[in-house]
């Protein structure tokens, strides 16, 4: 059966496969070829028999009107549809799925910039135009642009999203073997477009666990524990986020810790237990405050103001960069009820 | 056949049908006096209003923007001979695929068919004497004319680096001017509306009498439902490129989030348009290939009503696909769900048309002439090009091969393809018609077999790399994709030998002086019922249609059956 299936892949001049994706994508891949084909053959088989039975016998030759029977008609429209309609619910399932990351995936924030790629760990180290993950664990990623629109695209992993400035889209893959696989940039971005190229490299879980652990010690070495005067690289963003929280001033309306989350006068709702709960508006509609949820409400406030809150926060669009704002996010999403330690609880 | 007296709203004492001479009954037969030899001043054909030597003057300018692009087109594939840079640097690519997009998508495609065949053929097939709005259709002319010369200066000058969908932010940022491209465009939309505009009033007033809506030529119908789409999607584009004008300009932030707007909205508004622009581009040559096909195969169309009502179909859903553009755009995972089911749609309304095209066949009398050659070509880019349209409608499929080589293949192959082989299958079918000379049958189809294999070598490559994961508008890429582009740039130039030799065929028709009668076909077509070429007025009396379009269940009368 392996055999069939990179026999296929080789075939159609697949990218080598290395996610829990691709097998999915690429077995109706097979089909949606397979069926094309054997429709080609059919009618093009057809035609020639055609040509041929009913050429041309006289130049004014009078031929019969023929009136298509009713169910020939309904045939038509049926078949395609029916054929299509099963492949989409096929391809709209598996799409769903991959948009979907289980609760327990990684999380690597991703941003593109003219013409490089930033990958940046909660609790680890930024890289540049690399990306390491472990082999076997899924992986979930928060992509963003500093500048115009870029694409994240990973071939063999059949992974592929857009990078927005000004918000976080989100996807997420699980690779299955070690090894170096390339990162395209997909949406045109200007004059290097075609060298903003970096490599996904997948380890072993045990290696990557001892890279992040090495990594961790290393920032952490480097570092003066909450130092204001510390640069980006050297702190992780969880603490990054803690420290924007105080001088960007967002601890004077919200509450970071659970004392003061009951206190009646606070200006807005508070941050512990925030992240992926229930939130319900003013305008009586709900949302689940996710990562792009709680970007938006820094840039656009207003879009959806927590009921029983009044409506005063500023936006932050152009006071916090991206990485900024992705540094918050963060934050807010180590501080939960049942978390004694609020700094690096992940 | 009925009488004319029973034909419904036709009272007895209707001019007569035009009784021919036996002169012009001889295949030979080329009229004294015709709209190409009535004036042939140059202010005589730049002041025309007569839809014939407007329709000519159309041919003249798309030849000259498809060879415009496709000389970029050319340059590119020799860039990407190698993967390095080759014979340019990164900018003047960036700058190479833009104008290829751009002018081919609104100076080829969108005008090509509509403007030179819809113009020279939609009042012969209703039996008008010319357009509902003459002096307008020659505005129109100069207007495109205006919106072409803007864009492809602004392009020169400019340099617009953006490609042809111009994707805020970078459109409103690059240091390239773009303005003069975008306003360009705007004008060149302007025509298309105009033009739309002129053909729906047209079909709606100026039918002959008997030519009631199911007697229609299908022609007609795929040139009335091109014009209902062009009225109502081409403002939205006109809005688009306004505001990206604007916003690069004067910066208002519509597309900047820094400042609140939305680079997403653009995309949505471009696509709201540009999405059924290709139907714009498609839907004529559907039209032109049924009429090939019902003429060559000599039998009335399988499904007439199907065929027709499908045209108008894919006109009314190809409004609300557009976000199957954006599956990985960053618009939610419902909407990809419903824009993925609505694009279906559109694959069942196109597979309709393939299967009721092939069944005109059955019991058909055929011959494999040049136009239906490339009818036959037409189908089998409409199957491989509709069928992944079909696997990137699937959605998940689409993860992968977005913004990919297999995009770019895709409608090449579905757009380009069908758009080519429409409009090669109308040039040739209907050239006899336009000038009265004859071309030579088989270098016609030698020439036909050039473009179909072109056209293969050049895109079937660019399927495997899209699959092996090569992104689109790459100046550079790695060493592993090279042998796929060698082949496709082999293709390019087997193409351009293709296109060559039918300029030749065609040009070689013109000196040999070969008249080509009447009615060369035997077609039933109303546009076959005048002479070759046509009169200034096309037809010398009213006439008046008591038979359908495609009625070859009668035998031909005396009048058409002039070969024998």
């Amino acid at each position: 059966m392996m055999e069939i299936f990179s026999w296929l892949n080789d075939l159609l001049n697949l990218a080598e496969p290395n996610s829990t994706l691709a097998p999915r994508l690429d077995t109706l891949h097979w089909q949606v070829f397979a069926l094309t084909m054997t429709i080609f053959f059919v009618l093009f088989g057809a035609m020639l028999g055609l040509f041929i039975k009913y050429r041309r016998k006289s130049p004014a030759q009078v031929t019969e009107i023929f009136h298509p029977p009713l169910w020939l008609e309904a045939a038509f429209i049926l078949v395609p549809f029916l054929v299509f309609m099963t492949w989409f619910t096929i391809g709209f399932r598996d799409f769903v799925w991959s948009r979907n990351a289980p609760p327990d995936a990684m999380d690597v924030y991703v941003q593109g910039k003219k013409w490089m790629w930033k990958f940046s760990y909660p609790d680890g180290p930024n890289m540049i135009d690399t990306l390491r993950v472990p082999a076997g664990r899924p992986v979930r990623l928060l992509i963003t642009s500093r500048d115009v629109i870029h694409s994240f695209f990973a071939p063999n992993m059949r992974v592929k999203q857009d990078a927005l400035p000004g918000r976080y889209t989100e996807t997420w893959f699980e690779a299955q073997r070690p090894g170096v696989f390339p990162i395209f940039c997909a949406e045109y971005c200007g004059l290097n477009h075609s060298t903003m190229i970096g490599n996904v490299v997948v380890m072993d879980p045990k290696e990557f666990d001892a890279w992040v652990d090495d990594s961790k010690r290393n920032t952490y070495a480097s570092r003066i524990d909450m130092n204001p005067g510390m640069s980006e690289k050297q702190s992780t963003m969880i603490e990054m986020g803690a420290k924007l929280t105080l001088t960007k001033g967002c601890a004077r309306c919200h509450s970071v810790d659970d004392d003061n989350a009951a206190l009646p006068n606070t200006l807005g709702p508070t941050w512990v237990g925030l992240y992926r709960s229930q939130r319900k508006f003013a305008d009586g509609t709900t949302g689940i405050a996710d990562e792009a949820y709680l970007t938006r409400s820094m840039m656009d406030p207003m879009f959806n103001i927590v009921e029983g809150y009044p409506p005063l926060m500023p936006s932050y669009q152009g006071v916090l960069q991206s990485g900024e704002a992705a540094a918050i996010a963060e934050y807010i999403k180590t501080l939960r009820k049942d978390s004694p330690t609020k700094l690096g609880a992940r | 056949m009925s009488d004319t007296a029973t034909v419904e709203g036709i009272t007895p004492g209707s001019p007569a049908p035009h009784e021919y001479t036996p002169e012009e009954i001889n295949p030979a037969y080329t009229p004294a006096k015709h709209y190409l030899n009535q004036g042939t001043t140059l202010k005589s054909w730049l002041t025309t209003i007569d839809h014939k030597r407007i329709a000519m003057m159309y041919l003249a300018t798309v030849i000259a923007t498809l060879f415009l692009g496709g000389v970029f087109a050319l340059l590119m594939r020799v860039e990407l001979l190698t993967p390095g840079p080759g014979i340019m640097d990164a900018q003047s690519y960036n700058r190479a695929f833009s104008l290829h997009g751009v002018i081919m998508v609104f100076l080829f495609m969108i005008p090509a068919i509509p403007g030179v065949f819809g113009n020279f053929m939609l009042p012969l097939m209703i039996g008008a004497k010319d357009v509902a709005f003459p002096r307008l259709n020659l505005m129109t002319y100069y207007v495109y004319i205006t919106g072409a010369a803007l864009a492809i200066w602004g392009m020169w000058n400019g340099g617009v680096d953006t490609g042809w969908t111009f994707y805020a932010p970078y459109s409103t940022t690059t240091i390239s001017n773009v303005v003069p491209t975008l306003i360009g465009a705007f004008v060149v939309g302007l025509s298309s509306i105009l033009t739309g505009l002129n053909f729906m009033v047209t079909v709606h007033t100026l039918r002959a009498p008997g030519l009631t809506w199911t007697k229609m030529p299908l022609f007609v119908w795929a040139i009335y439902g091109t014009a209902a789409v062009q009225v109502l999607a081409t403002p939205v584009i006109g809005l688009v490129v306004l505001l990206v004008a604007a916003e690069s300009a004067f910066s208002f932030g519509l597309f900047d989030p820094a400042r609140g707007g939305d680079p997403l909205l653009m995309q949505h508004l471009f696509w709201f348009y540009s999405h059924p622009a290709v139907y714009i581009m498609v839907l004529p040559a559907m039209g032109v290939i049924s009429e090939v096909i019902a003429t060559f195969s000599r039998r009335q169309i399988f499904g007439y009503k199907m065929l027709a009502g499908s045209t108008l179909g894919i006109a009314l859903v190809g409004f609300f696909v557009w976000g199957h553009h954006m599956f990985v755009a960053g618009q939610s995972t419902f909407n990809a769900g419903v824009f993925g089911v609505l694009t279906m749609l559109v694959g069942v309304f196109t597979a309709i048309k393939v299967f009721n095209w092939v069944m005109t066949l059955y019991k058909g009398a055929i011959e494999f002439s040049t136009p239906f050659a490339y009818a036959v070509g037409f189908l089998y880019f409409i199957i491989f090009g509709g069928m992944t349209g079909i696997a990137l409608a699937l959605v998940s499929l689409d993860i992968h091969w977005h913004d990919t080589y297999f995009v770019v293949a895709h409608f090449h192959f579905v757009m380009v393809g069908s758009v080519i082989m429409g409009f090669l299958a109308a040039l040739h079918y209907w050239w006899p018609k336009m000038t009265g000379k004859m071309y030579s049958e088989k270098w016609g189809l030698v020439g036909s077999v050039f473009i179909f294999l072109g056209f293969n070598v050049t895109f079937v490559p660019q399927f495997l790399l899209g699959n092996a994961g090569m992104p689109r508008r790459y100046y550079q890429y790695p060493e592993q994709f090279r042998n796929l582009h060698v082949i496709s740039t082999a293709g390019a130039f087997l193409l351009l030998a293709g296109f060559l030799l039918i300029a030749g065929i065609l040009i070689e028709s013109l000196l040999a002086r070969r008249a080509a009668g009447n009615n060369p076909w035997l077609s039933k077509g109303y546009e076959w019922a005048t002479t070759s070429p046509p009169d200034m007025h096309n037809f010398h009396e009213v006439p008046v249609m008591t038979e359908g379009p495609h009625a070859y269940e009668t035998p031909m009368k005396k009048a058409e059956a002039h070969h024998g």
